[in-house]
């Protein structure tokens, strides 16, 4: 097995006759945390959407090339979606705790697998709100709706609702950009956490982000990858002008 | 200065004519509901409501009619639920083309524009003569069924409409199916909609008279849920009309309309009751 979760080759991704990615080439380690970086606009959420396929959601989009997973090419007609959405987990921009419990937030995923057992459901409910940092702040409540939730308090619902289904990777499309300060140390420090068992994929804003937690790091800007290389390098010493000008805070 | 005064003239006077506005259909309810209390009151009695019509001795009772209004609604309402949510889950979440969607929700429109009296004739023409299922409760209830299979499905489309995206994508983002996803997600979410949907066509079902006077009869005979199905009878709406005008007895016609307010009422309640049972869910 290679060392890459992921291998992108020439892809292309169309919104109608919106080239949204041009051609992108890269690849991603596994554990690691690759960040994607570029103003709005780039294609980076885009990009992060096609990894677990949610793109198909919207009726216009079209692509080519291949992007490997484990190599399994994922953009194959035949691929099972919701298995293939098992293995790749995502958290969203926005927290989006469905509205019922938080215990049955977090076993909506395994329930779906066919898991009905209580005593399993319960182990499973602890460990992932465990590994999610926030089991102590919720464990006497978990009966309680999830909307009543903090903001931070949500988005850590999310992630360990997407670590119940024990996926392999874990795509967060901007996951900190609804929350504050500390609520954001808080899910940043959890991402460095979860990378020992997970391959983490971050679209972000924020250049510090990338910076604090990422092992890669790749910069997007219309559409194109611009470059894609270890975090410190895209940050200190970059090949292209625009990559510089970008994390220079030049523009965007 | 005078243009401030000028401003708040201004502002006062429409505030007043809204104010007129609401006084007036204020008014209106107040009378119509005291005006069939005074009438309706003096004659309420036990025998009148929990008796049935007899001939023989001269007397009238709405039992029948009460009963029969009860199993039409709930007949409707359990044949319509279904394929009015079924209907309206496919619009809006599998259904591909935007010209058949268009066309279709203009169908719906124009079916919920028809005059009752349109759809007792069909409902008479199909349900009673062509399925020979004659002039009975069943008959009636599959008419009301379709007449508010568009209320059904208007407010179910609504509602789902406003379904947070977010709560789709993260069932999608687990791994669930679509079939899935509509039931623990969409339905769930969307049930508060679906019982206000249910309220509008009960109230719909408890005043509609001309769908009726087609297709279930003028009967009053007592039965019970199984055998009205094939038997003709009366709904409290028809018996108002047939008490009213054909055999003159007002006093029985306010009588029944104050037991149609209070069921209007008590249907209302209790769905509200079991709208916030639900979503506390």
């Amino acid at each position: 097995m290679s060392e890459h979760i992921f291998e992108v080759k020439d892809f292309n991704l169309y919104y109608g006759n919106h080239h949204a990615l041009k051609n992108i080439n890269m690849s991603m380690k596994k554990n690691a945390i690759t960040a994607l970086i570029g103003p709005s606009g780039c294609g980076k959420s885009s990009f992060i959407k096609t990894l677990n396929r949610m793109n198909d959601l919207v009726d216009s989009a079209k692509y080519s090339g291949e992007i490997f997973y484990n190599g399994q090419n994922i953009l194959n007609k035949d691929i099972d979606l919701c298995d293939l959405r098992t293995k790749i987990g995502m958290v969203f921009q926005r927290p989006n705790p469905f509205p019922m419990s938080i215990y049955d937030n977090i076993a909506y995923g395994p329930r779906l697998q066919g898991i009905k057992k209580k005593a399993i459901l319960d182990e499973i409910v602890e460990q992932s709100l465990t590994s999610a940092a926030i089991f102590d702040e919720v464990k006497d409540r978990l009966k309680k709706s999830a909307t009543s939730l903090s903001g931070g308090q949500q988005q850590r619902l999310c992630i360990a609702r997407a670590l119940a289904i024990k996926p392999d990777v874990l795509l967060m499309d901007e996951p900190t950009s609804a929350l504050d300060p500390i609520s954001t140390s808080k899910i940043e420090e959890l991402a460095l956490e979860l990378k020992k068992d997970y391959s983490i994929i971050i679209v972000t804003h924020n250049m510090q982000q990338a910076l604090r937690i990422a092992d890669d790091t790749a910069f997007f800007l219309l559409g194109d990858l611009i470059e894609c290389d270890n975090t410190d390098t895209i940050f200190t010493k970059p090949k292209n002008q625009k990559t510089k000008d970008y994390v220079t805070g030049r523009f965007g | 200065m005078k243009n401030s005064t000028y401003r708040n003239t201004y502002a006062l006077f429409f505030k007043s004519l809204m104010l007129i506005c609401m006084a007036f259909t204020l008014t209106c309810i107040i009378f119509m509901v005291v005006y069939i209390f005074i009438n309706a009151i003096p004659h309420v009695s036990y025998d009148i409501i929990f008796s049935k019509p007899s001939y023989i001795n001269d007397t009238i009772g709405i039992l029948p009619d009460i009963l029969n209004t009860v199993y039409l609604i709930f007949t409707s309402v359990i044949v319509v639920l279904p394929f009015g949510v079924g209907a309206a889950i496919y619009l809006n979440e599998y259904a591909k083309s935007k010209v058949l969607i268009k066309v279709i929700e203009y169908a719906i429109e124009t079916l919920a524009g028809i005059p009752s009296i349109i759809y007792g004739l069909v409902g008479m023409l199909v349900f009673v003569q062509f399925f020979s299922l004659q002039t009975s409760i069943l008959a009636g209830s599959l008419t009301l069924a379709i007449m508010n299979l568009p209320i059904i499905i208007r407010t179910t489309q609504e509602s789902l409409k406003t379904v947070d995206v977010g709560y789709k994508e993260g069932s999608f983002a687990l791994g669930a199916g679509k079939f899935y996803m509509i039931r623990t997600i969409l339905i769930p979410s969307c049930s508060y909609g679906i019982i206000n949907g249910c309220i509008l066509s009960i109230g719909r079902m408890l005043g509609e008279s001309a769908a009726l006077l087609f297709t279930a009869g003028f009967a009053h005979t007592l039965h019970g849920y199984i055998d009205s199905l094939s038997s003709a009878g009366s709904s409290l709406t028809v018996a108002l009309y047939v008490y009213a005008k054909e055999q003159g007895e007002f006093d029985v016609s306010f009588v029944i309309a104050l037991i149609l307010l209070i069921m209007s009422l008590v249907i209302n309640v209790l769905a509200t009751f079991l709208g916030n049972y639900i979503s506390k869910k």
